[in-house]
């Protein structure tokens, strides 16, 4: 008789990890399913690694209750975990009359999202806060809470400390059909059927179409497309604080942020598309960028261009999360997170601890729950490099394999025998930092091919994906 | 921290480092230590497994690694102090830097430093090549670390993006490896092979492996998913797109200092060159530091690298001795199309007799040139070039930098007609 899990939950991004580890704390089987070869590989990576307040949430909304729920609950959650992080503060800038005149709707709603730091701020104090902003900054909305977060390690944090707590995680399962048999959801993947008790849908962009495998058309998922470029660290100087535009009818803007390895994102755009797996940079968005960028922060295309990337939010008809049980079918359904995930995601997670256990599941408390320390990758702490008595324990702290990250030997091997393992050079990637500086792998991505290929038994053409090639002509 | 003593500090341990430190010992300066972030001294030519090195500096024809390793070898004989895994994270104080390595953190106070940190080739993402991030996609540099240093495999069939001597170290690079080149692909009307590769142009890519030039066409889109399936190009003439199916795509040039630590000391860096300003002699914007190498302006040969080293080390040995940092400096300004020009500094204590020649590039193929030099309404300088090339450095005299005036604008090197 096959394994039958208390709990199955389908996707593995910042929203499904935070329900795995939720449901860690408890004595249950749960499972957890990625179509990916990783986790946190969708919307949760390409996004604007920054944590919201949800001040300019609708309020009444469910986003607006969770995304406060979150970020209580990350005050005490990502120094515990060590998510790499800065309280830098989020500034809109009101760029003429009508961005003025949208400030004080803006500040009301914050306040009653229960977000009361937020107050409108002059000209000249925009400038205090930012003096190299463009001329023409007719007034701002200072925001103290919203904060800088490093979205591959939220996940990593949230999937490692469900793994040691006992969730079981399987990668590479694109999730095929929903079957409902008496008393058990059967979960086909292309060479097996998960068994469990109860689902859950935290697929992101395809939570549409999981929902429809179960008999519900209540959203339909439609991709929408964010282009960002991050610029080189040295642009770090010239921005203090996350430059958010003020939302108006007419216009949707960019923002200008540090990221929390001290670069500068620029971005994102936004564009429905149909299909969900177009993360491409296109020449129309980048170019938009760079006009935007040079009318916010002309110094900052002084700089050079380190990465450019698209990530696809899962956008849906409607203003608010789909979040729903359906009590008959053992099934939370979690669609329609939109672009605020990784902030809301450990709110969503203690919401759909509660109605599961109102659809009957039983959650009795483990008596110890481990908790988790992760590598940090962030400027605002130290890295190994940076340590001697790391280096005298194990010397590979002090042998930079990616100079512009300063990444070392040691943590590379640390990421590639870690619980949960980069197994792919994205993977890689994401949890060390390294190829991802000003020279893009030039000089480091050849070796730490062979070090990936070399540690994991894994074929270099395997890993550079050499086979995958179409026909070429001869 | 410990802070270890030197005379000289050299970061980087390619030609311009390790040349200058051999010449430095060849003049008596009695410690001098070289840094180098890599496992291995020697630079860039350690990469290139191909000849054409060491004929200005050795009179004899030798392989990238032989060359480099020519230099490590001279500079161990003469007591070099080498310095390898070391990668400089700051500036301790104002001629002393901090490190990190397997050995622990320190750092290095020295009585001059020289930066030869180098240079590196614009990867796709800088030059906003839009289009999927697909395994496949190099620069020349991390090619041949693929094919020579971790003999990995790279593809089947590659389009090389630039037309100019570095992208024929890829030609050569990926016809050893088996790789077909479907093309070369540059924006100019016309390649930039010049001499001396012209015939190491005809001989590889008209008879060994025939391979079209595509001149005026750019880059539009990179295809694929995971890996590299194709590349867009459009025709700058026509406006036509059109496709090019490969496997693996090669950026080549667009050359960018490795700045890190110069512009983390502050240093006063040079909008055209990107690279730290220098004057006649070397010297930045700080007192008792230097810069010398590809670090000041994108790549030349390692030959030229080498003789910047040691022309270099000549005037670190005489501010060693006493000889007093400028009071006063210029910038010499390029105005568009010229991109830059070198060296892109005058100082007062400058000995403009010394030099003979001012170095410069231009951003397009430009015929019969007037290019002049001016300061304020004053004209300083004229010279008439037959032809201008991109991606090619061209010289002009420099005697009229013996008529810069200290208490006026700073001089402009403008293309006149």
């Amino acid at each position: 008789m096959q394994k039958t899990y208390d709990v199955a939950i389908i996707g593995a991004g910042a929203v499904g990890t935070a329900i795995a580890r939720e449901l860690s704390r408890y004595k249950l089987n749960t499972i957890l399913l990625e179509a990916k070869p990783d986790v946190g590989m969708g919307t949760t990576k390409a996004n604007t690694a920054i944590w919201h307040t949800g001040f300019d949430a609708q309020p009444g909304t469910l986003e607006a209750q969770l995304l406060r729920r979150s970020y209580a609950l990350m005050q005490d959650y990502v120094p515990e975990a060590g998510i790499p992080t800065e309280p830098l503060g989020g500034l809109l800038v009101a760029w003429n009359e009508e961005q003025r005149q949208a400030l004080p709707a803006l500040r009301d709603r914050a306040h009653a999202n229960g977000v009361t730091d937020v107050r409108i701020i002059s000209p000249e104090e925009v400038y205090r806060l930012e003096p190299n902003l463009n001329q023409g900054a007719r007034g701002g909305l200072f925001v103290p809470g919203e904060s800088l977060i490093c979205p591959f390690t939220l996940p990593l944090a949230f999937a490692t400390q469900a793994l040691l707590n006992g969730v079981t995680l399987k990668l590479n399962f694109p999730v095929q059909n929903v079957r409902q048999g008496e008393g058990v959801t059967l979960v086909e993947g292309p060479e097996e059927t998960v068994r469990a008790r109860y689902l859950v849908n935290a697929a992101g962009l395809y939570s549409d179409e999981i929902d429809h495998m179960l008999g519900h058309y209540d959203f339909t998922v439609t991709p929408r497309r964010g282009e960002l470029i991050v610029y080189d660290k040295f642009a770090r100087s010239l921005v203090n604080h996350i430059i958010l535009p003020v939302p108006t009818a007419k216009t949707k803007g960019v923002l200008i942020s540090p990221t929390v390895y001290g670069n500068v994102l620029l971005g994102p755009t936004a564009e429905d598309l149909e299909d969900k797996t177009n993360t491409a940079t296109s020449e129309a968005g980048l170019a938009m960028l760079l006009e935007k960028g040079r009318a916010i922060l002309p110094r900052l295309l002084d700089e050079e261009v380190t990465a450019t990337y698209a990530g696809l939010r899962a956008a849906t008809e409607h203003k608010d999360y789909q979040i729903r049980l359906h009590g008959d079918q053992r099934y939370v359904c979690v669609g329609g997170i939109r672009s605020t995930g990784v902030s809301a995601a450990m709110g969503i997670a203690e919401y759909v601890g509660e109605l599961l256990a109102e659809a009957g599941l039983t959650l009795l408390p483990k008596p110890e729950f481990k908790t988790i320390r992760m590598p940090n990758i962030g400027e605002a702490g130290p890295r190994p490099y940076q340590q001697p008595e790391r280096i005298a324990q194990n010397p590979d702290y002090g042998r930079m394999v990616c100079h512009c990250e300063k990444v070392s030997l040691g943590e590379i091997l640390d990421a590639i025998h870690s619980p949960l393992p980069a197994r792919t050079l994205d993977g890689l990637r994401r949890r060390t930092r390294a190829m991802q500086g000003r020279c893009q792998g030039f000089n480091c991505q050849a070796h730490i091919t062979a070090i990936l290929a070399r540690e994991t038994g894994q074929s270099p053409r395997f890993l550079l994906s050499l086979d995958v090639a179409k026909e070429l002509p001869s | 921290m410990s802070i270890a003593q030197t005379d000289v500090l050299i970061v980087g341990a390619g030609p311009a480092g390790l040349a200058s430190a051999i010449q430095l010992k060849r003049q008596g300066v009695a410690r001098v230590t070289v840094v180098d972030r890599e496992p291995e001294a020697g630079g860039m030519p350690r990469l290139c497994h191909h000849t054409g090195f060491g004929v200005w500096d050795f009179h004899r024809l030798y392989t990238g690694p032989q060359y480099a390793r020519r230099y490590v070898a001279l500079a161990r004989e003469l007591d070099v102090e080498l310095l390898t895994e070391t990668t400089i994270i700051g500036w301790h104080s104002e001629r002393a830097l901090t490190f990190t390595s397997p050995r622990g953190l320190g750092a290095i106070e020295a009585r001059a430093i020289l930066l030869a940190t180098g240079v590196r080739e614009r990867p796709r993402a800088a030059r906003l090549v839009p289009g999927y991030r697909p395994r496949g996609v190099f620069t020349t540099g991390s090619l041949q670390r693929f094919v020579d240093e971790e003999h990995l495999p790279v593809g089947r069939r590659a389009v090389i993006v630039g037309a100019e001597g570095v992208s024929l170290s890829a030609f050569m690079t990926l016809t050893g490896a088996g790789v077909a080149v479907a093309a070369m692909i540059t924006e100019f009307p016309r390649d930039q092979l010049y001499f001396p590769y012209a015939p190491a142009k005809w001989w590889l890519m008209h008879v060994r492996h025939p391979t079209p030039i595509r001149t005026s066409t750019r880059v539009t889109r990179i295809l694929g998913r995971k890996r590299v399936e194709g590349v867009e190009v459009e025709s700058l003439s026509t406006g036509q797109r059109q496709v090019i199916p490969c496997d693996t795509v090669v950026f080549t040039g667009d050359w960018i200092p490795e700045y890190e630590v110069a512009r983390k000391g502050e240093l006063t860096m040079d909008a055209g060159t990107k690279g730290p300003r220098v004057d006649g002699q070397f010297r930045t914007s700080a007192p008792g530091v230097f810069a010398a190498g590809n670090l000041l302006r994108g790549a030349e040969t390692a030959a030229t690298s080498a003789m910047e080293g040691r022309f270099a080390a000549g005037h670190i040995a005489d501010f060693l001795a006493g000889r007093a940092w400028p009071r006063r400096r210029l910038p010499i300004l390029p105005q568009s199309p010229i991109i830059w020009v070198f060296p892109n500094t005058i100082s007062d204590s400058d000995d403009p007799t010394r030099l003979k020649r001012v170095t410069f590039r231009v951003a397009k193929f430009i015929d019969d040139a007037v290019v002049q030099v001016r300061q304020g309404h004053k004209v300083l300088h004229e010279q008439r070039f037959r032809h201008l090339l991109p991606n090619e450095t061209m010289g002009m005299k420099g005697n009229w930098l013996a008529r810069v005036d200290f208490n006026g604008d700073p001089p402009q090197v403008i293309l006149a007609g």
